[in-house]
């Protein structure tokens, strides 16, 4: 779900103002186009817009359901589908099942694991500590008593064994693909498109095929974890190659090396930090891909979250994804750790000096021999946690009556249930009100009006919005949808990502340029952020339920709730980059805070909050299938019910294609308008 | 450069220190804790049973699982799945049984009549009722809603914002079966079907209906754990009728009862397990899966420690199944 790709930090960048006059021609246009549309909507309304009933299948659904069949009866016999990837199930499945022995679960005739959470404890921390350093350490430690103090010991070792399978499987094809893509323009525009298809698609599309070749069980989500997480790394990888600057490429050149002592003693140790980076953007993607691969039964924290979202308990929802909040936090903050000492010894080449941490200081011996002793130290105290973990029950398996998840989920839905049945009422009204204001009217005009009216108003817009590239590509999409026979869905799925979008920058300006005046407001609502970020959507499905029911609003208060987070830091982003001088000229003419924010940091910042738009639509999108599940019918219920229903199946991937096309098309419509914004 | 290299061996050499530590820990000291319990676990072997994505079906699993463990010392794997990749799973081989089916006539036909790959493992004794619910207070403010023929009269008080000019009728989880659009059609209602997409919105629909005292016709079903929590009262449509539902576009009668059944992979119904024989002969009733689903949804409890609680109460239905 992350867009890192299109994240620029050229924004921080002082910006020319936008010349008005051109500014208002455009509005103009968009005036004139709008007018357009509303006649023709006044006069046409209701007729041609290609509406379909939700069970009538068309030749391209039923084709993919045949093929479908036709997989799924070669999985019993073809050899690539049954050997070859029978075996390589067997084995990913053998891998989970040996490390979960090991960590996790019941090993033979012990009825604990071989390790027990005391030793796997010790493990870890050692390990972070060889790494990434004392922070992170720390982190660590705090984290893995986490999991085994709030009663899901078991389940996080398991989304960690699978999630570190699919990086490093990633790692395996990932690194070396984006290697070749650096080096060879052909094969970077050869598999650029499939990246940019396996990041748009919903999950929940390839979910049921990919469990149809694998069977249940760890492979399969293993398989799915790593297609998501994959395009990241490749991406970064490629850019942190080519990034490489050229003067330096030169002088290698110049010294009369080979391409691949090139690449080997130039372009990968420089490009090492970034590639480091990709890593740890992979490791988030699979950490959030693994839990939705719980719809298959993934092993995991999702399990439980999917399990308590049955029962449609809150609190036991909250504790695991809880969890997972941490879990991301801790592989974050220590991939970023590592990824920070790989640059400073890349800074410090020759040198092999560690930063002196805090136990140095306060020894004030050599780093370098108090590293050492602290490591050494370490194995004893490691070994001992190792053996009381094998010898002793306690250390073994931490006991139930021990663990305070329980009361935390008791507590969780105490809490949930008063704030509901006090403000549900409010918020239906507020729901009410946004639904007959905004979304009713807006769907009315664009999926009540016939197709052949809205598709030349979407190219105009694109074309005075963005340009020409922009035009060529809403027309190509415009096609696919029309293609796949989903387009009155399509419009109404796009109203709601349209208001959702809205809603999400009116959010993210309040509390953005909040934060970007107030350093105390940025450290208060920064790691609220981080969470929401990581949180697994359907932890607050039930709340978000109860207070807006299940419409079309519940469906958009989920997207806000993905998409708000990174809108917010790019507007807070935007509003810290306004140069200082020009806000001191702007006091020294004594205006209020008020004329502050509207007559300089918001119009200086502009750019930040196109761009901020562009991500918060892109991240909108992306909650589509979830709203599904709560109310938003059309395009996200279509692949809902495609992964679970056999007939619907075809209907489902055309309608996961037509997300792709309204995502493409919208992408590249507010990337245009972004880039016209820098020139 | 070079220092690079040389810190990173130091590296991998600390890492093998560490590695050889644990292998040797792991080949001395394994002695501390060993199993008590697991006793001839060989002669069941692995049970792979599918777990569907509501309560009433993890009652049936985890009981009959329990049973298995306790009783034959199988080794039972709960293999979480929506329904229809549940029968592609027994094809395959990686799922072993389903105890608790709702029709999938298509499946039937595919599955058990042509590729002959799952059996049917009969009845669970449990009666599966869908259709259309309103809540309590409904039913008791107006009581002859609960006929097909007055939701035309009530309609506009159940419109929503999702609903336009007509009255809203909410539909479920995409993977259940559902006639709704069709009844709504041909019996001429002014209703518009509105899909909620997930149990939870249904059930959630259905707190907040009742404890706000708000209109709600919903699709719904039975057996259910919700039951035991809200009395929920169903509309009737036109009776059901054999073979009223053939043409699914002309569908204008109330959805037929279910006799929820079992299902095996015709490879596990003859590998001769004894696990198979047990799970041939476990019935129970709706009130018995509604009990064990309260134990799970309301008490919070483990669906292993609901199952094990009811399976303690019920030496006698377990010892049925066990003949």
């Amino acid at each position: 779900m992350s867009a890192l790709g299109t994240l620029d930090p050229a924004s921080k960048e002082e910006q020319p103002l936008v010349v008005p006059e051109k500014k208002r021609r455009t509005g103009l246009k968009l005036a004139v186009i709008l007018a357009v549309w509303l006649v023709g909507w006044l006069i046409f309304r209701g007729t041609g817009t290609l509406s379909q009933p939700f069970a009538q299948l068309n030749g391209f659904d039923t084709w993919l359901n045949h093929i479908r069949d036709n997989i799924q009866a070669a999985s019993l016999t073809n050899w690539f589908f049954h050997g070859v990837l029978g075996q390589v199930s067997t084995f990913v499945n053998w891998l989970v099942t040996q490390a979960g022995q090991w960590i996790s679960h019941p090993a033979g005739v012990r009825p604990v694991p071989q390790i027990g959470w005391l030793g796997v404890l010790g493990i870890a921390t050692w390990v972070t500590y060889l790494v990434a350093g004392v922070r992170s350490t720390v982190l660590v430690a705090v984290s893995f008593f986490l999991f085994a103090w709030l009663g899901f010991w078991a389940s996080s070792m398991d989304l960690l064994i699978v999630t570190a399978i699919a990086v490093v499987a990633s790692l395996l094809v990932g690194i070396p693909t984006g290697i070749v893509m650096a080096r060879s323009r052909t094969v970077s525009g050869i598999i650029t498109p499939i990246l940019d298809a396996m990041q748009t698609m919903p999950s929940f599309c390839y979910l049921l095929p990919i469990f149809m070749l694998f069977g249940p069980g760890a492979t399969c989500a293993v398989v799915l974890t790593v297609i998501y997480s994959l395009p990241p790394l490749v991406r970064i990888t490629e850019h942190g190659i080519r990034s490489v600057s050229p003067t330096t490429i030169e002088a290698a050149r110049s010294l009369g090396v080979t391409r691949s002592q090139l690449l080997r003693q130039v372009q990968l140790p420089m490009a090492r930090r970034t590639i480091v980076l990709g890593i740890n953007q992979c490791t988030l993607a699979a950490l959030s891909m693994a839990v939705i691969a719980a719809y298959v039964n993934g092993p995991g924290l999702g399990i439980d979250v999917l399990s308590a979202l049955n029962a449609l308990n809150v609190g036991q929802a909250a504790v695991p994804g809880l969890l997972i909040v941490v879990m991301a936090i801790m592989l974050d903050r220590t991939t970023t750790a590592v990824s920070e000492r790989t640059g400073r010894r890349i800074v410090q080449i020759g040198r092999t000096v560690a930063r002196p941490g805090l136990l140095g200081r306060v020894l004030s011996i050599n780093p370098v021999l108090r590293r050492r002793i602290a490591l050494c130290g370490g194995v004893l105290v490691v070994a001992m946690m190792i053996y009381l973990s094998r010898s002793q029950l306690d250390y073994a398996k931490f006991q139930d009556s021990w663990t305070v998840g329980g009361h935390l989920s008791t507590w969780i839905n105490d809490v949930t249930n008063n704030v509901v049945s006090h403000i549900d009422k409010v918020t239906l009204e507020f729901k009410n009100a946004v639904s007959y204001g905004a979304l009713n009217p807006l769907q009315n005009v664009l999926a009540n009006s016939p197709w052949w009216l809205v598709a030349p108003i979407i190219l105009a817009l694109s074309f005075v919005i963005g340009g020409l590239r922009p035009l060529v590509i809403s027309a190509v999409c415009e096609g696919v949808i029309f293609g796949v026979g989903l387009w009155n869905d399509a419009m109404v799925t796009l109203t709601s990502v349209l208001v959702a979008t809205a809603l999400t920058m009116i959010l993210a300006i309040i509390v953005g340029v909040w934060m970007g005046r107030n350093r105390r407001a940025e450290v208060l609502v920064r790691p609220i952020l981080d969470a929401f970020q990581t949180i697994p959507p359907f932890v607050y499905l039930v709340p978000a339920l109860a207070l807006f029911g299940p419409t079309r609003f519940t469906a958009i208060v989920a997207g806000i709730a993905y998409a708000a987070p990174i809108a917010i830091k790019l507007v807070t982003d935007g509003i810290l980059g306004v140069p200082e001088t020009i806000i001191e000229a702007a006091r020294s003419n004594g205006v209020t805070s008020w004329q502050m924010i509207r007559k300089v940091q918001l119009p200086m910042a502009r750019p930040s909050l196109v761009l901020a738009a562009n991500q918060g639509l892109l991240y909108v999108l992306s909650m589509v299938v979830i709203g599904g599940m709560v109310g938003a019918g059309s395009l996200g219920y279509i692949v809902v019910s495609g992964s679970v229903q056999g007939d619907i199946f075809g209907k489902g991937v055309a309608a996961g294609i037509a997300i792709i096309a309204l995502g493409i098309m919208l992408d590249r419509i507010a990337k245009s308008a972004v880039d016209r914004q820098k020139s | 450069m070079i220092g690079g290299i040389k810190r990173g061996s130091a590296r991998v050499g600390a890492v093998g220190v560490a590695a050889v530590l644990a292998l040797s820990l792991a080949a001395c000291g394994g002695g501390g804790i060993s199993n008590n319990a697991g006793t001839g676990g060989k002669a069941c072997g692995n049970v792979n049973i599918a777990l569907n994505g509501w309560v009433g079906y993890e009652s049936d699993a985890y009981v009959v699982g329990n049973v298995l463990t306790s009783k034959l010392g199988c080794t039972v794997n709960y293999v979480k799945l929506s329904e229809q990749p549940s029968w592609a799973g027994m094809a395959s081989g990686t799922v072993d049984t389903i105890l608790e089916n709702w029709g999938h006539d298509d499946l039937v036909a595919k599955y058990i009549t042509q590729q002959k790959v799952v059996v049917d493992a009969g009845q669970t004794g449990n009666k599966g009722v869908i259709g259309w619910y309103v809540p309590p207070w409904m039913a008791a403010k107006y009581p002859d809603i609960t006929n097909w023929q007055n939701l035309n009269k009530y309609a506009s008080m159940f419109k929503t914002s999702e609903s336009g000019s007509q009255g809203q009728l909410l539909d479920g989880d995409p993977s259940y079966v559902t006639n709704d659009q069709a009844l709504v059609t041909n019996l001429k209602l002014n209703f518009k079907v509105v899909v909620g997409g997930s149990e939870a919105a249904l059930i959630q629909s259905f707190k907040t209906a009742e404890a706000n005292k708000t209109p709600l016709l919903a699709y719904f079903y039975e057996p259910q754990w919700f039951f035991s929590e809200m009395k929920l009262v169903k509309v009737n449509l036109p009776a059901y009728t054999t073979g009223c539902d053939a043409d699914a576009a002309k569908v204008a009668c109330d959805y037929p009862p279910y006799n929820l059944n079992k299902l095996m992979s015709t490879k596990f119904a003859n590998s001769g397990s004894p696990a198979v024989n047990v799970i041939k002969n476990f019935t129970w009733t709706n009130d018995d899966q509604n009990l064990v689903s309260t134990y799970i949804s309301s008490n919070g409890m483990s669906p292993d420690a609901a199952a094990q609680k009811w399976i303690a109460a019920n030496p006698d239905k377990v010892a049925a199944w066990l003949k």
